[in-house]
C-alpha cells in the first residue's frame, strides 16, 4: 500500500504563496473577509510561515516554511478526538469527517503545528465556481489539509476504468502542482525509487518538531550548504 | 419529644413554608442574568462560535475555563461532606447538606459548559454513538456522569428522613414529599439501613470525586503542549478543586445564614474550622503551583519558557499575579488569626479564592494556546459580551438552582441535628473514653517483664 508523503525544499521556496492560493481554490477554503481575518480566523490549509533570521535587521533575511497538514504517522490530533471524526487512514493520510465532527476543538488544541482550522461562522454556501469534488464545510466543524485526497480518488477511478495501477505522478495535490519553483515534491514514500523517497533520504532532510515523535510525512530540506 | 424538637428546629422549615419578598427579588435578579446568558447563547447558536473572542490559535477560552472551574467547585460538596462524615467530625451536621447540594447543582452547570463550547451542539450525542475511549474527553464524560449519579444519590439518601418530616408537617406538595419519603417511618431498622447506605455512599463517592478532576486535568496533560504536558496535573487539579470547593461552600453558608436566619446553626466555630481547612488547602495549592512552575523554569525548555514568560511578565501577568494575590496572599492574611470577626474574614478569603481559582484555570488554559511552537503570530484572547453573558448566566443559574432547592427541602439536615443532640453527645463521650487509657482498673506501675 502506498504511503503518501511530501518533500518541501526550503532552498527552492521563494515565499510566493502560489501553493496557498492553489490550495484555497482547489479545496473550497473560504475567504473569511477582512474583519474576521483581523480577529485571527483566517483558514489556510497551506500556510507559509515566516521566520525572521536576523532579529537586528528584520525583513532583511526571511525564512519561508510552507506548512500543510504534516500528516503525522503518530498524530496527536486523532488520539484526542472523542468521536472518530479525525483519524489516520491506511495510506497515512489524516482524514477529517465534517459530518461527524462535534466542534469541540480538542484536535486543534492538541496539534503542535496548528494545522487545524475551525469554522467560526458559516463562511460560505454551496455555489457556482466551487470545486464540486470537495464538500463545503458547515459552521462549527474543524477542517484541514487532506493532501487533496479527492484527487487520489479521481486518479484511482481513472486507473480502474483503464484497467491499470495508479501511475507515479498521477496523483499530486494542488499545492505541489502549483509551485513555480518546484519546491514541493509529492509521491509515494513506500516506493524506494520515487523522487520523494530519494529526497527524504537527503542529508538536508528534517521534519518539523521532530523531537515530539509525531513522525510527520511532510519532510523539509534545509537551505543549502552555505546557510549551514 | 418529637413535638418539642419540631418547635426547636422550626426555623429550618420556615423557608419552605413561607416565602418573602427577598425570594422574589433574588429570583428576579438571577433571572435577568440568566436572560443575558440565554440571549448570548442563542446568538452563538445562531451565528456560530465566531461571536466569541475565540480564534486561531486560542481555540479554547472562557468556556473551557468555566468547565474546569465549575467541575472543581463540585468537589466542595461530596468530598468535604463524605470526609467529615467518615472522620466522625461532629461539627459537620449543619454543613453536609449544603455541601452536597453545591455538588449536584454545579455539576449540571459544569457539564453544560462543554455543550456551550461545542461548535455543533446538535451532534452532541455523537459522543455516545461514536464514542472513542482513547480521547480524554470520553473519560470526562464517563467520570462526570458517574459522579453526578453518585452525588444525586448521596444527596438524596440523607434527605429521606427530612422529607418524611416535610410530608408530615408541611401542608404543601403532599404528593411530592410522600413519594420521595419512600414510606419513611423512622423505625430502628430503617435508621440502620439508612446509616449503612450513607456510609457506603460516602466511601464510594471519594474515589469518584478524585477521578473527576484528575481526568479533567488529563484533557490538558495528555497533549504535547508546553506547560500542559505535566505529570502533576492530576493531583494539582484535585487540590485546586477541593480548595475552590471549600471557598464556594463557605460563601453559600454565609449567604443562607443571613437570608434564612440560621445564626443558631452555623456558628463562628463552623466557619473557623472551615477557614482553617481553607488555609491548609491554600498552602497545599501553593506548594503544587510552586513545584509546577519551578520545574518548568529550571528546565528552561524554550517552548515552556515562552509560555512561562507570557504568564510571569508577558501579556498574562495581571492574571498570574492576580491569582497569586487572591489564592495565597489574601487567604493567608485573612485566615492566620481567626479569633475575632471570624465570619467576615473567612468570607473575604473565600470570595478571594473563588476569583483566584477561576484565574488559575484561565491561566492554565489560555497562555499555552496563545504561544504556539511554530512562528505564528501570538494570539491574544479577548472575550466578547457573549462569553461574559455565559459566565454571568452560569453563575446565576447555579444560584437559582440552589435557591429553588432551599424552597423545596431544608438546607440544613433536621434529623442529623436532632441526632446530634440525642445520640451524638453520648456517642462522642463514649468514643472519647475509648481513646483514653483505661481508668476502670488502675494498674500498678509495674514494669513489664524484660525491662
Amino acid at each position: 500500500m502506498a504511503r503518501w508523503g511530501m518533500v518541501i525544499d526550503l532552498d527552492r521556496c521563494t515565499g510566493c504563496q502560489a501553493c496557498v492560493i492553489a490550495c484555497k481554490a482547489e479545496n473550497n477554503v473560504p475567504a473569511v473577509g477582512a474583519k474576521e481575518a483581523v480577529r485571527g480566523r483566517i483558514i489556510s490549509w497551506m500556510q507559509v510561515l515566516t521566520e525572521v533570521e536576523d532579529h537586528d535587521h528584520p525583513g532583511e533575511q526571511m525564512r519561508f516554511v510552507p506548512r500543510p497538514c504534516l500528516q503525522c504517522d503518530d498524530p496527536p490530533c486523532t488520539k484526542v478526538c472523542p468521536v472518530y471524526a479525525t483519524y489516520r487512514n491506511p495510506e497515512g493520510i489524516v482524514a477529517q469527517i465534517y459530518a461527524r465532527c462535534i466542534g469541540c476543538r480538542f484536535c486543534m488544541a492538541a496539534c503542535p503545528y496548528n494545522a487545524k482550522y475551525f469554522n467560526w461562522h458559516r463562511y460560505q454556501k454551496e455555489g457556482p465556481g466551487q470545486n464540486p469534488d470537495v464538500s463545503v464545510r458547515p459552521k462549527g466543524v474543524v477542517e484541514k489539509c487532506t493532501f487533496c485526497h479527492h484527487r487520489l480518488q479521481h486518479a484511482r477511478e481513472r486507473a480502474l476504468a483503464e484497467g491499470r495501477e495508479v501511475a507515479p505522478g498521477e496523483y499530486v495535490p494542488a499545492c505541489a502542482e502549483a509551485c513555480p519553483a518546484r519546491a514541493i515534491i509529492f509521491g509515494d514514500l513506500s516506493d524506494p525509487g520515487s523522487e520523494v523517497s530519494r529526497l527524504a533520504q537527503s542529508r538536508r532532510a528534517f521534519r518539523l518538531l521532530e523531537e515530539l515523535g509525531t513522525k510527520p510525512k511532510v519532510i523539509y530540506l534545509t537551505e543549502g550548504e552555505g546557510r549551514g | 419529644m418529637a413535638d418539642r424538637a419540631d418547635t426547636r428546629d422550626a426555623v429550618l422549615l420556615a423557608p419552605i413554608e413561607l416565602t418573602g419578598r427577598g425570594f422574589y427579588l433574588t429570583v428576579g435578579l438571577l433571572s435577568l442574568l440568566i436572560l443575558w446568558g440565554a440571549i448570548a447563547y442563542w446568538t452563538q447558536f445562531d451565528e456560530g462560535l465566531g461571536v466569541t473572542g475565540l480564534h486561531q490559535p486560542v481555540s479554547w477560552g472562557f468556556y473551557v475555563t468555566n468547565f474546569v472551574f465549575f467541575i472543581g467547585i463540585s468537589h466542595a460538596g461530596t468530598l468535604i461532606s463524605a470526609i467529615l462524615r467518615l472522620s466522625k467530625a461532629e461539627w459537620r451536621r449543619p454543613i453536609t447538606r449544603m455541601a452536597e447540594v453545591i455538588t449536584v447543582m454545579v455539576l449540571f452547570i459544569g457539564a453544560g459548559q462543554i455543550l456551550v463550547d461545542l461548535g455543533r451542539p446538535d451532534r452532541m450525542l455523537n459522543i455516545i454513538r461514536y464514542g472513542r475511549y482513547q480521547s480524554p474527553l470520553l473519560w470526562d464524560a464517563t467520570s462526570i456522569s458517574a459522579y453526578l449519579t453518585a452525588s444525586i444519590v448521596y444527596l438524596y439518601i440523607p434527605m429521606i428522613p427530612d422529607i418524611a418530616i416535610l410530608r408530615d408537617r408541611v401542608g404543601k406538595r403532599k404528593l411530592l414529599y410522600t413519594v420521595l419519603a419512600l414510606g419513611w417511618q423512622g423505625t430502628e431498622h430503617q435508621q440502620k439501613v439508612l446509616n449503612r447506605a450513607i456510609a457506603i455512599m460516602a466511601v464510594l463517592v471519594i474515589p469518584i470525586a478524585v477521578s473527576v478532576h484528575s481526568v479533567v486535568s488529563f484533557v490538558f496533560s495528555m497533549t504535547l503542549q508546553p506547560m500542559w504536558h505535566s505529570t502533576i496535573f492530576g493531583p494539582y487539579f484535585v487540590v485546586g478543586a477541593i480548595f475552590s470547593g471549600i471557598a464556594a461552600l463557605i460563601v453559600a453558608m454565609v449567604a443562607f445564614r443571613k437570608a434564612y436566619g440560621l445564626h443558631g446553626y452555623l456558628k463562628p466555630i463552623h466557619f473557623r474550622y472551615l477557614g482553617q481547612l481553607l488555609l491548609v488547602m491554600a498552602l497545599l495549592w501553593f506548594y503544587f503551583t510552586f513545584a509546577e512552575y519551578l520545574t518548568g523554569y529550571y528546565g528552561a525548555e524554550p517552548e515552556e519558557m515562552k509560555v512561562f514568560q507570557a504568564k510571569f511578565s508577558g501579556p498574562f501577568w495581571p492574571f498570574f499575579w492576580g491569582m497569586v494575590l487572591t489564592n495565597l496572599i489574601i487567604p493567608i492574611l485573612c485566615l492566620v488569626r481567626l479569633g475575632r470577626r471570624t465570619i467576615g474574614k473567612v468570607l473575604i478569603a473565600s470570595l478571594s479564592v473563588t476569583v483566584g481559582m477561576w484565574l488559575e484555570r484561565f491561566i492554565i488554559v489560555v497562555p499555552t494556546l496563545s504561544n504556539p511552537r511554530l512562528p505564528f503570530g501570538e494570539g491574544i484572547y479577548w472575550p466578547t459580551w457573549v462569553e461574559w453573558g455565559e459566565l454571568a448566566g452560569s453563575f446565576a443559574l447555579f444560584a437559582l438552582f440552589y435557591v429553588l432547592f432551599t424552597k423545596l427541602f431544608p438546607v440544613i439536615s433536621i434529623w442529623e441535628i436532632r441526632e446530634g443532640r440525642e445520640v451524638g453527645l453520648k456517642e462522642v463521650e463514649e468514643r472519647l473514653l475509648t481513646y483514653l487509657p483505661d481508668t476502670a482498673e488502675p494498674r500498678h506501675a509495674e514494669p513489664e517483664r524484660g525491662w
